[in-house]
């Protein structure tokens, strides 16, 4: 398993919450104990999803008209909202997950 | 390894904990198609040469794709011997992404040819890795045989001008190639490849020439140092992971991954917990007779083991052990060094004080080299020799009869 590392993603202010995000569709998400792994095919990266509440916000996602409401359905209120804004940041940045 | 995120709720520890607990599919796996190989490497890991009479069929080949995609495994690295000396090979890279399997194939570059260059540039999912161990023909043909260094320099050539893009080129770190990484550097960028630098293991035919080729102290810092101002962009198969002891952690996975997020399926089903282990010790089963890949992934003896949790032994004590994890197993394996302690490569070197009062060398019962080929790099043999029957019924000459190519 060979992956480059990736640049610092310091001042990610995070995705956009009020359009609505979809995994892109050459992306595999393959669910674990501790999370999940996400695969891109067409970038060949790999990524980690470090718990499963995040887990359920992505595969969430693509039902919800946009992200915010993904997170409250996830019990995730407008206080806590930015931390996950900041995690799907970095998810975008690696195109992990695209404007639906 | 790209985004880490943020943990907002419960602590789940950290995810190099959690693979050492081991994955319910592995994340990628390296599969040696044949042990048949035209060329005879001195370092060669898989003691590659001569094909397998049990070697699975396209058959039993297809069917093993068809379990790693059910399993969601993202990709294999696809290697052996020489992969493409398979005649079903295209048919099972082409099987293999399109059911969502994407393909990485180590190759020494023998059938790339413009043709083969084309069709890979057309195809998805397809990566081609071409093996190097010298960045001139002089170091690199005294590890990998004569005419290797341009076949494979040729191959990159088509493949560049083919259109294809990012090629990798892999070069085994050796006592006589640690000077040549600029140079290395310089060659990918040439052909619009990516730099792949992984370590040398004394497995396989690696244990004969381990003593004599493995980087010394002092060029391991010297590799140390090189990773760090020019790693950016050079790949490293997560292999140098012992160095980070000497400051800070080098990108990448830093554990063994063997049997927890790796392993090796061999040419004739065996599976192993790596490719750098291939000996009875490491073997996790069959795939033919233990009822698939699945089952022997996730229910081994072997591989439950390795995924209890480890103690480390005397390197848990060890300021560095949480940066170098205790090293590689299949280093310390074949060098006849103990499971719990430091890899023979430590670089605070309690490997070397360790090596002084090494038990036996274990040597694997698994041997596919050439007869007498062992530690002498020939000429690449020509791959048609396999199949032809001599020309006439009395012709000692295998080659009579045959156009030189």
């Amino acid at each position: 398993m060979s992956a480059p590392a990736s640049a610092s993603v310091a001042g990610n202010a995070g995705i956009d919450l009020d359009v609505g995000w979809k995994l892109h569709p050459q992306v595999a998400l393959r669910p674990e104990p501790f999370g999940a792994l996400l695969y891109h095919f067409g970038t060949r990266k790999l990524s980690f999803l470090k718990n499963r509440t995040i887990v359920a916000v992505v595969e969430a996602l693509p039902s919800h008209a946009d992200a915010r409401s993904a997170l409250r359905a996830q019990g995730i209120g407008d206080d806590t909202a930015a931390q996950y804004a900041r995690a799907l940041g970095t998810l975008a940045e690696s195109h992990m997950i695209v404007p639906a | 390894m790209t985004s880490m995120l943020e943990r907002p709720s419960a602590p789940v520890g950290r995810l190099v904990d959690q693979f050492e607990l081991g994955l319910d599919a592995p994340i990628c796996l390296t599969w040696e198609l044949t042990y048949a190989c035209n060329l005879s490497c001195v370092h060669c890991l898989s003691s590659s040469g001569r094909r397998d009479p049990r070697e699975l069929s396209t058959e039993q080949c297809k069917s093993i794709i068809d379990e790693l995609q059910r399993m969601q495994v993202f990709y294999v690295n696809i290697g052996g011997g020489e992969p493409t000396v398979r005649s079903d090979f295209w048919e099972l890279v082409d099987y293999a992404t399109a059911h969502q399997v994407g393909v990485k194939f180590s190759t020494n570059g023998v059938k790339i040819d413009k043709k083969v260059a084309a069709r890979l540039a057309a195809s998805d999912y397809v990566d081609v890795q071409i093996s190097l161990d010298g960045a001139t023909a002089e170091v690199n043909d005294a590890v990998r045989g004569p005419g290797s260094f341009v076949m494979a320099v040729r191959a990159l050539e088509n493949l560049s001008e083919a259109g294809f893009k990012d090629a990798k080129i892999s070069v085994v770190v050796t006592r006589h190639n640690v000077s040549q990484l600029d140079d290395f550097k310089a060659l990918a960028d040439k052909y619009g490849a990516t730099l792949r630098i992984t370590r040398l293991r004394p497995s396989g035919r690696g244990a004969d020439v381990w003593d004599e080729l493995h980087p010394t102290q002092a060029q391991q810092r010297e590799l140390y140092n090189w990773l760090v101002a020019n790693g950016e962009g050079v790949l490293t198969g997560d292999s140098f992971f012992h160095l980070s002891a000497y400051g800070d952690a080098l990108p990448g996975l830093n554990l063994c991954g063997a049997g927890r997020v790796v392993c090796l399926i061999d040419p004739i089903g065996d599976v192993y917990a790596c490719p750098f282990a291939i000996h009875e010790q490491f073997l996790a089963g069959n795939i033919v007779a233990d009822g698939g890949f699945q089952q022997v992934w996730q229910t081994s003896e072997l591989f439950q083991e390795l995924r209890s949790p480890q103690t480390g032994g005397a390197c848990s004590k060890c300021n560095h052990y949480d940066s170098c994890r205790g090293g590689c197993m299949a280093a310390k394996f074949f060098t006849g060094l103990p499971m719990d302690g430091p890899d023979p490569e430590c670089v605070i070197g309690n490997g070397e004080l360790a090596l002084a009062a090494a038990g036996e060398i274990p040597k694997s019962s698994v041997d596919h080299s050439r007869t007498g080929q062992r530690r002498t790099p020939r000429a690449p043999v020509p791959l048609t020799l396999m199949v032809r029957p001599p020309a006439k019924i009395c012709d000692e000459n295998p080659l009579a009869g045959m156009d030189q190519t």
